[in-house]
């Protein structure tokens, strides 16, 4: 900024003079032959262009070759780990700032009417880029991939749709997917509701939001490891390391393993899970909403005559409908993917798969590239119904 | 802990203290925490204890304990009847024990030739033996000896999650300050430029938010083949940066938008160009939201598994540790006070930016999800 100031807005007039057609970030001259300027001197004036002009073009080349070395040195070093862990740290993160903050210095060099139209794409660019590259292009990829067959080389039309929702191991998946849906979701959603209400009605509601969020930072492969421990099974007789079957033998009951008998029932162990991690979401988004209903309303039922349980039911929920379907989408979008607790408690046996992990079995174990591209099309086309609600709340959002 | 969790009383004091509420919300409570807590007890118990008895033996109960053992009485029949400390059983009811009047346990142990009798007494215990070696042996990729109960010595390989925890910081650092400056730097634009293609490209944004990433995996791997960047930190980085933009870009354009449009104005008048104004003015301005999503992001990458199974590969030089602990579950998935050491070991980070940065992070949550 401060040096395109200087180099153009001395005399107001935009310099012309390009110093060479090759560049495409030529660098506007400073102004000398307006008549009665006295400084600088002409020939200061060129060689200060010159040494722009090398600098212009020598900076972003030395900072792409010292980046590339970077990663080189990432990519190949033997260096000690640690020393290359600090390394790759200040090389990710500085080398993105110094990307910015050279390409933009360039832009600055432009005249202004130029730099007006070039800088809005320079800091949307770089973002956009890698939305096409990573999201928006991929998902025409994998459709055309899904069109061809197992190794992408005959076009098979839409036979890899049929496969997908004829096949008996993707039907299981579907039918499990929807377990999960229903007992998942609708739990996490029912019990971060009530969690909400109740908490909003204790003397300890602090706290005990707490202990309910707190799975939230956990890892769903971290949380694996938990719960598997709790379904531990040992042979009956033996003392029972696992909470559940150390209960059930409490009781007089037989030791169970939980994640692989009683199928389809099993899966509800490895939702109980998901229950555990994602309750806490809902709970926090409903309890702000209901601390955002004016206490006068709710008052005014109490007054009426109307008890807790009323009031619940006829004036919170449904003055919170909105948060209610915003938090059941994202819950039902999260759990459609669902794959960590599945692959890591089961990896799929004992009819535990469900779309996500069909999608990894048969690209990366089968490697049947075009029924894995098809599944995952599967769960593009489950979520473009929230996709387009979205669209249609932003196009009603005033002045964009 | 955070100002969103403090509750706007009075207006609910006349309910408060009520026994149902505060009971039900109590055993609620208790069943989240009892995982978490079974997990951490067990991480610090010894390998023996962690596979003969429960976590909750820590805490005092009555069990029967050993008050006196002496040799097999000479002149028993092993396979009839037989007379111990003045009680009767055959063999199979003294293995399992036999109880005596006076409420002691007379107990077969070992084989019907070689034995020895132990009498107990039902007392109070505890199992509270705790040690550290099983984060040693996690964090460390050197061998250690382990004595199985039958008295051999067998080496174990440790299970180098310090490794795979620097990895994680090496991906997750970078992984969460990329995407918040390119959204930044693109949320700017949106709200404070005028251009050619705003409107469509943030169309884009907004359509892409609830995209799932499992379309992108694989023309993105071909891709990342192609150039040589699988297993390499900036393929996960640029992945999840990617991955993570849209609701970046998102939630920071809706924060940055919202700024007085007098402040930036006057800082244009002041002969401020874009580049100074977002880095002097909307960066520091914006900080609440860019802690929002920089928790969330962090938590995120930290706690990924896909990505970086699909990225980072089979290499064991680069993995996370999320991969480090499902492999341990794989191979090692018997020896629980290996996994949950581990566990924890996967866990304390997050938490304690989770309890340290609570307060942002609920806003980010409130933020992102009303209003998508």
């Amino acid at each position: 900024m401060s040096n395109s100031k200087r180099f153009s807005a001395v005399n107001g007039v935009p310099p012309k003079v390009q110093l060479t057609e090759a560049t495409s970030s030529a660098v506007p001259p400073k102004s000398a032959n307006v008549p009665g300027e006295q400084e600088p001197p002409v020939d200061e004036t060129q060689s200060g262009n010159l040494v722009l002009f090398l600098i212009a073009v020598v900076a972003p080349l030395a900072t792409l070759f010292f980046l590339w070395q970077g990663f080189l040195f990432l990519r190949d070093g033997q260096a000690p780990k640690i020393v290359t862990a600090i390394v790759a740290i200040v090389w990710g993160v500085g080398g993105v700032a110094a990307i910015f903050a050279v390409a933009n210095w360039l832009v600055e060099q432009l005249t202004p009417p130029v730099r007006s139209r070039v800088q809005p794409y320079l800091f949307v660019g770089p973002a956009l880029l890698l939305l096409l590259w990573y999201l928006a292009i991929p998902a025409g990829r994998t459709f055309y991939l899904s069109l061809y067959d197992s190794n992408s080389q005959h076009f098979v039309g839409l036979a890899n749709y049929v496969d997908a929702f004829t096949e008996r191991f993707m039907l299981a998946a579907f039918r499990n997917n929807l377990l999960w849906l229903i007992f998942g979701a609708g739990a996490s959603v029912g019990l971060g509701l009530l969690i909400a209400e109740l908490a909003d009605r204790s003397s300890f509601e602090r706290v005990a939001k707490s202990i309910i969020f707190m799975p939230l930072a956990i890892s769903m492969v971290g949380a694996s490891v938990i719960w598997n421990f709790i379904y531990a099974v040992r042979a009956p007789g033996d003392p029972q390391i696992g909470l559940l079957n150390a209960i059930v033998v409490a009781f007089g009951g037989q030791p169970q393993a939980w994640t692989a008998l009683l199928q389809p029932w099993n899966n509800l162990f490895l939702i109980a899970i998901m229950v555990w991690l994602q309750t806490g979401f809902a709970m926090v988004l409903f309890s702000a909403a209901i601390k955002g209903i004016p206490a006068e309303v709710l008052e005014a039922a109490r007054t009426d005559g109307a008890n807790e349980r009323q009031v619940f039911q006829y004036m919170i929920v449904p003055m919170i409908r909105g948060t209610i379907v915003t938090v059941s989408t994202t819950i039902v979008i999260f759990t459609l993917k669902i794959f960590d607790i599945v692959i890591v408690m089961t990896g799929g046996q004992f009819n535990t798969d469900v779309i996500a992990t069909q999608f990894y079995r048969q690209y990366f174990t089968n490697r049947n590239f075009g029924l894995g591209s098809a599944i995952a099309i599967v769960l593009l086309v489950a979520v473009i119904p929230v996709m387009i609600y979205n669209l249609r709340q932003f196009r009603n959002q005033e002045a964009f | 802990m955070t100002t969103l969790f403090e509750s706007k009383e009075p207006r609910r004091a006349r309910a408060r203290g009520n026994l149902w509420v505060n009971g039900t919300l109590a055993v609620i409570c208790l069943l989240w925490l009892v995982p978490t807590i079974g997990l951490l007890v067990s991480s610090f118990r010894t390998r023996e204890d962690v596979l003969n008895t429960g976590w909750w033996t820590v805490l005092p109960h009555r069990a029967w304990e050993t008050v006196r053992e002496s040799p097999l009485p000479t002149g028993l029949n092993p396979d009839g009847m037989m007379t111990i400390e003045g009680v009767q059983g055959t063999f199979t009811d003294f293995r399992n024990g036999v109880v005596t009047p006076t409420g002691t346990r007379v107990l077969w142990v070992g084989n019907k030739r070689l034995g020895t009798i132990q009498v107990q007494a039902r007392q109070w215990v505890t199992n509270a033996h705790f040690t550290l070696e099983n984060y040693r042996d996690v964090l460390t990729g050197k061998q250690y000896q382990i004595r199985q109960p039958d008295g051999s010595i067998q080496t174990e390989q440790g299970a180098d999650l310090s490794n795979a925890f620097l990895n994680s910081l090496v991906v997750t650092i970078p992984a969460t300050v990329i995407p918040i400056l390119l959204a930044a730097f693109a949320a700017y634009a949106f709200a404070w430029m005028r251009f050619p293609g705003r409107r469509p490209f943030f169309v884009l944004v907004v359509a892409l938010l609830v995209v799932p990433l499992q379309i992108a995996l694989v023309p993105i791997l071909r891709d990342y083949q192609r150039l040589q960047m699988t297993g390499t930190f900036l393929g996960v980085w640029l992945a999840h940066t990617g991955f993570g933009l849209p609701l970046a870009t998102y939630l920071l354009y809706n924060y940055i938008s919202t700024l007085p449009r007098d402040l930036l104005e006057s800082a244009f008048i002041d002969g401020a160009g874009h580049w100074t104004i977002f880095m002097r003015l909307i960066l520091p301005l914006s900080v609440p939201a860019l802690a929002s999503f920089a928790i969330f992001q962090f938590l995120w990458v930290w706690n990924d598994y896909l990505v970086a199974l699909i990225f980072i590969g089979s290499k064991p030089e680069v993995q996370v540790l999320t991969m480090r602990l499902a492999d341990l579950i794989g191979s090692r998935g018997n020896d629980w006070q290996l996994l949950t050491a581990g566990a924890f070991i996967s866990m304390i980070l997050p938490l304690m930016v989770f309890f340290a940065l609570q307060r942002y992070f609920v806003q980010g949550l409130l933020a992102g999800s009303v209003k998508g």
